[in-house]
């Protein structure tokens, strides 16, 4: 473990300690990425599932209602939690907080494994509700009870307890992980690197990991009560009740108890998603358009705003659950003032790209698509924190549409920006670009294509979650015509992730050698002696931290970068006002 | 035991053999090196902890306001199990102690102790879910019970994680490794006084937040 040493330690030797049972950061990422890519691939199929039957209602018989519902179900809860949530704080968390600090590991590397496996546990008991009688849960993603363990509803009777005991699992791991991020973090950043000179990855990774660690609880606590109530017949959420004709033994139980759980976890997790989003975005957009990022302390007093406010809007998803009218407008109220510290964001993105030197690489072109996605998202957002325009609006397209471009297609965006960046220090290897491009043209205008029209559908009234909706009177033809192009789109960008994963696994062994820093990155993970770096990540001696990690196209400097390591005599400190910036930045 | 061990064991920086911890942040001259990354996990972890039951306790009072619930008469098992908890606490603490009057005979029989009550702790919690039982307090039934099985399961969990610290702690001082023991000691008892504070907490709410006053506390009588 004193791996530290160059002489008397090389890290595990066998395949076994060194890829499966690794207690190393960046093995573990990759582990966890890749289980998290795998799981995704299974709910982008499950969303095809449910475009062939909204596309071409009928024609495909084996999509009967009950097989539609677990589709739904499904593809929105592995979306969330076991791809979005694993891959961010995970995967990249995992890979870029040690060396974007200066660290040699994670502080508490044996939990770190820990956390892969029980993740991976969670998966297997997700993946098994599709093998068990009755299927997975049918419930919708937000598993609302009564409806979700009473018989009628697809996979009451094993599916929604395999659906709750993965997450308790997956909560487990996300603690172990969280416990990780933020402690190292905290104490093992290496000289020089304080909390102001971190990249914003780690920022958006770190505030994501805290808000993770508050509000899992709250799921925790919900999957609990929900599984004593299913399991056990305890009524914390079910009211008394006759279900099929039975009077159940239920009675008393709040459904609305739970709503106010579920949520609280629930919008704290759009910015679990979001915020480490933010994080890589930042950084993407000012390597590739070698401009320092614009406003660097107000991006990180943004993230940590929306980190604070995320957690007193919940109940923005309850309007029609209906509120005292005070805590309506309490909670509209907090959820448009989180518009602000996001608007401080785009806008400091713009800043930064404007004048700047802009390369149209892959990962430049994934990060301008999501600022496009998340401006058209957060925007129908103001539409949809407004309790009386929410009304209306609830339960239709109109609210799919906003959360898929909010928080679907925007992270997921970054996810692919941030693989493209980072893969040629995690492998060696530069990924094909031409697929590349191809990859990023078909996802953004097919995406576009998919979600934008669906805003029409809503306004239209079109509600969500139905399985047919042939004999709508206020439905047109033209609707169902839409709805047809919209799952035609879908099959093409499902089929262009497959081209993504082709180019990573091509790529492993035919990709061009990328070498240490072809980006000319300014920031420390670009500056390890080996890459891919090996364990321990520096050698003998940690880095120093002498600047930020924005130093790009610095006047006078010899090359357009700076790198945070480089000597105090290179210049290119943070701006910072009231310091003497020719005197900064030399650690004590 | 092997697992625990590693599960504690932190690499940090300043394993760096060639560059020794220092620990001077650069711009703050703060001396980071100096609190161990193991107790700030573990303050992490207490925070993760008070979230978890601090939303058990709102939804005990949002649940309990319904109307179905009812007061239940708490056996004296209760008070007991709260004070061996306590005397956990004191004997964890006094294993912790420092400073030139430490003996580590008698730091070593404190942590035995501390160890010892909190596991007659759980002894008598489970005693007084027999008493409970016995009195028709169900766990699909009142309200009220439903909540005091299900928080003392909860919090019993916490106890028995905070065992296997101990354990590693127990481990360390049988063989011998006094600086690490006194430090794993020091560490679970603060752990012992949040498990204290916790347990004293969801028992107040559990006895002094009836259904009358959940009702008006959430507005609905």
């Amino acid at each position: 473990m004193a791996y530290a040493d160059a002489h008397d330690d090389h890290g595990p030797q066998s395949f076994w300690t060194k890829y499966v049972w690794s207690q190393d950061h960046k093995v573990i990422a990759i582990q966890y990425a890749g289980t998290a890519i795998l799981v995704g691939l299974v709910g982008v199929a499950l969303s095809n599932l449910m475009r062939l039957q909204l596309g071409f209602p009928g024609v495909f018989k084996f999509i009967d209602p009950e097989h539609y519902y677990q589709f739904v179900t499904m593809h929105g809860m592995i979306m969330v939690i076991y791809l979005l949530t694993a891959l961010f704080l995970g995967g990249f968390g995992n890979y870029c907080i040690p060396l974007m600090v200066g660290a040699r590991d994670m502080v508490f590397p044996f939990l770190n494994m820990l956390s892969f496996w029980v993740y991976l546990l969670s998966v297997i008991v997700l993946m098994v509700s599709f093998f068990v009688p009755g299927g997975p849960t049918g419930a919708g993603w937000t598993l609302y009870p009564p409806q979700a363990v009473l018989p009628g509803t697809p996979g009451a009777s094993w599916g929604i307890v395999l659906m709750l005991v993965s997450l308790a699992i997956f909560i487990v791991a996300a603690t172990m992980g969280g416990l990780n991020y933020v402690t190292t973090v905290l104490q093992a950043r290496t000289r020089g690197m304080t909390l102001l000179r971190m990249p914003l990855t780690v920022w958006g990774i770190f505030v994501a990991t805290i808000l993770a660690l508050l509000a899992f609880p709250a799921l925790f606590v919900s999957a609990v009560m929900m599984l004593l109530d299913r399991l056990l017949g305890t009524s914390f959420f079910m009211p008394a009740l006759v279900s099929m004709g039975q009077v159940s033994e239920y009675r008393g139980g709040s459904p609305l108890l739970f709503q106010h759980l579920f949520w609280f976890f629930g919008h704290p997790e759009v910015y679990i998603v979001a915020l480490p989003a933010f994080g890589i975005v930042s950084d993407l957009i000012s390597v590739h358009a070698r401009k320092s990022i614009f406003g660097y302390r107000q991006m990180v007093w943004a993230i940590v705003a929306i980190g604070v406010l995320s957690v007193v809007v919940w109940a923005h998803h309850m309007f029609v659950s209906g509120m005292n009218p005070y805590f309506g407008f309490f909670f509209a109220t907090t959820t448009l003032i989180i518009a602000v510290p996001t608007a401080i964001k785009v806008y400091n993105w713009l800043l930064t790209l404007w004048r700047g030197d802009i390369h149209l690489s892959v990962p430049m072109l994934f990060a301008l698509g999501f600022i496009s996605t998340f401006a058209i998202g957060g925007l129908t957002g103001l539409f949809l924190g407004n309790v009386s325009v929410d009304i209306p609006l609830s339960n239709t397209y109109f609210v799919v549409a906003h959360f898929h471009m909010v928080m679907g297609v925007s992270p997921i965006l970054v996810v692919f920006g941030g693989l493209y960046h980072w893969y040629p220090k995690i492998s060696g290897r530069m990924l094909n670009d031409t697929l590349g491009r191809i990859h990023f043209w078909v996802t953004f205008l097919g995406t576009y294509a998919i979600f934008f029209p669906m805003h029409y559908l809503g306004v239209l009234g079109m509600p969500r979650r139905y399985y047919a909706y042939e004999g709508y009177e206020f439905i047109p033809p033209s609707a169902l015509h839409l709805n047809t192009f919209i799952s035609v789109v879908a099959f093409v960008v499902a089929t262009a992730q497959l081209l993504f994963v082709f180019n990573l696994l091509w790529s492993l062994k035919y990709g061009r050698a990328s070498g240490p820093n072809p980006w000319r990155a300014a920031s420390l993970e670009w500056q390890t002696p080996d890459t891919p770096p090996v364990h321990g990540n520096w050698g003998p001696h940690l880095p120093v931290a002498y600047r930020w990690a924005y130093a790009y196209s610095v006047p006078g400097a010899p090359e357009d970068f700076i790198a945070q390591n480089a000597p105090p005599e290179a210049g290119g400190f943070e701006p910072e006002p009231g310091h003497d910036t020719a005197t900064r930045g030399v650690p004590a | 035991m092997r697992g625990g061990e590693a599960l504690l064991r932190s690499t940090g920086v300043p394993r760096d053999g060639h560059e020794p911890p220092r620990g001077f942040e650069a711009m703050r001259g703060r001396p980071r090196w100096l609190i161990d990354p193991v107790s700030v996990g573990l303050w992490v972890f207490m925070g993760v902890a008070t979230a978890l039951f601090s939303l058990f306790l709102f939804a005990y009072v949002m649940r309990i306001a319904g109307g179905d619930a009812a007061a239940i008469a708490w056996p004296k098992q209760v008070w007991l199990s709260t004070a061996l908890l306590a005397l956990a606490g004191i004997a964890m603490q006094r294993a912790a102690r420092t400073g030139p009057s430490r003996d580590e005979a008698a730091a070593r029989r404190a942590l035995i102790a501390g160890g010892l009550l909190a596991m007659a702790f759980i002894g008598v919690q489970l005693w007084t879910w027999s008493i409970l039982s016995q009195a028709q307090v169900r766990l699909n039934g009142n309200p009220m019970g439903s909540f005091f099985y299900l928080l003392s399961a909860m919090h019993g969990l916490h106890v028995l994680g905070g065992l296997a610290g101990w354990a590693v702690a127990v481990h360390a001082a049988a063989r011998g490794d006094d600086a690490r023991a006194a430090r794993l000691t020091r560490l679970c008892a603060r752990y012992w006084h949040f498990l204290l504070f916790v347990w004293v907490v969801l028992f107040a709410a559990l006895a002094g937040i009836t259904p009358e006053l959940a009702a008006r506390l959430c507005g609905v009588q």
